[in-house]
């Protein structure tokens, strides 16, 4: 099934500028791979090598971190937002 | 006679006020904690003086010393206020695009504010500060988000007082910033009762960071690496500037003038609320709502408040 990924401002370059793509797969892994596949240009900025995510980067369903919840288990479903944003200097310390 | 010798020494013991009736699930209260009562104005008096302290006890300051801290206001506020009362000297960098109010307040208690571009946000200003660091060895870098005696305030001070007043407690919820709160907090309550589950609030990261060039630019505050963050955590959400203000305003309701990331932790103690069948679940008001005025966040036409509020740094 496709879900909706939007990306962060460094990746959109990658992705021929656009904000959101639709990539198909079940869990956040699968739609992940699915996406550096589909554009090699972020391929290793978001999932590593080895397949694990990036330390840097957050990953969110519906506005929850992933890492919080299945990790890159975590399932997806058609309604859902998928989220990449980088990790930053917290809020307004 | 009864008095406080100092003003520092009412930093802390703060109040915890019931706010049930905005409960989404009349199985599960919520308590929210008002560290806006600090005198400083909010939770950050409580890192400023135990970092500030933690540095006196092992010689780093001496008197007259000049400090140097990068933040965005409530930090930069509460060291100010505490090195006007004991004689330091502090320089803050801040991003650009905070709030008029923060930099009245960081310049009334005397702090010299250096400016990072607005559009790195946070980021920037530790980029900024720590090459400022580098430059001046003789200035001292408390470090918020490196500082171990920030997450310690919390573990010796917003904890016990929470665990006190409400022994009950399931669920605690609260911003994600430095993560001092909910690393000091987290580790109190769960060593006490490891069920509790910690919930992080964080404001959409995406349109505050245009300065980055690639996801390497990324930060984790070390606190939160070398403290074990992402083991203690059970549940990290992002709340926009809509659910923020919109919970913010329902606060009013019970009397309560709460800053804005308040109102983003009680909206992520609302969904926490909804997905449990019973529970007590304390959220943190890091400040009041004062500084936020000039937002219009209270009185203001909604949208046009959300859309100054993405540009603004108010989390």
């Amino acid at each position: 099934m496709s879900v909706a990924i939007r990306l962060p401002t460094v990746l959109r370059p990658a992705a021929s500028g656009q904000s959101v793509v639709n990539v198909d797969g079940e869990t956040i892994g699968q739609v992940l791979e699915r996406l550096q596949q589909t554009y090699p240009a972020i391929a290793g900025q978001v999932l590593t090598q080895e397949g694990s995510l990036h330390r840097f980067v957050n990953v969110y369903v519906n506005d929850d971190d992933v890492r919080y919840l299945d990790k890159l288990d975590t399932k997806v479903a058609p309604d859902d937002v998928v989220s990449i944003l980088p990790a930053v200097a917290g809020g307004a310390s | 006679m009864t008095a406080y010798r100092s003003i520092l020494e009412m930093i802390g013991n703060t109040p915890l006020v019931d706010v049930s009736p905005l409960s989404p699930n009349p199985g599960v209260s919520i308590f929210v904690k008002l560290e806006g009562q600090n005198p400083g104005g909010s939770v950050k008096d409580r890192p400023a003086l135990a970092m500030i302290e933690d540095a006196e006890a092992s010689g780093l300051l001496r008197p007259g010393a000049t400090l140097l801290e990068p933040t965005s206001g409530n930090t930069g506020i509460g060291l100010a206020m505490v090195c006007r009362v004991k004689g330091y000297h502090l320089k803050v960098v801040l991003p650009s695009n905070v709030s008029p109010e923060r930099r009245q307040l960081l310049e009334l208690w005397g702090a010299e504010i250096i400016e990072s571009p607005g559009s790195e946000g946070s980021n920037g200003a530790v980029r900024r500060a720590r090459v400022l660091a580098a430059e001046h060895p003789e200035w001292v870098f408390l470090y918020q988000y490196g500082n171990p005696a920030n997450p310690r305030a919390h573990y010796e001070g917003t904890a016990p007082e929470i665990w006190r007043d409400c022994p009950g407690i399931t669920h605690f919820v609260a911003g994600l910033g430095t993560s001092g709160t909910l690393l000091g907090v987290g580790r109190f309550l769960k060593e006490r009762d490891p069920a509790i589950q910690i919930w992080a609030v964080e404001p959409p990261a995406g349109e505050m960071v245009d300065g980055l060039r690639n996801l390497d630019d990324g930060y984790i505050p070390p606190i939160f690496s070398e403290l074990g963050g992402e083991e203690l955590l059970d549940r990290k959400t992002i709340v926009g500037p809509r659910d923020s203000i919109l919970w913010t305003r329902r606060l009013t309701d019970l009397g309560i003038f709460a800053g804005i990331s308040a109102g983003a932790a009680l909206a992520g103690a609302v969904k926490c609320a909804a997905s449990i069948e019973r529970g007590v679940i304390v959220f943190v008001a890091a400040d009041g709502g004062w500084k936020y005025l000039s937002t219009g966040a209270w009185t203001g036409d909604l949208d046009e408040v959300v859309e100054r509020a993405k540009k603004t740094i108010y989390f």
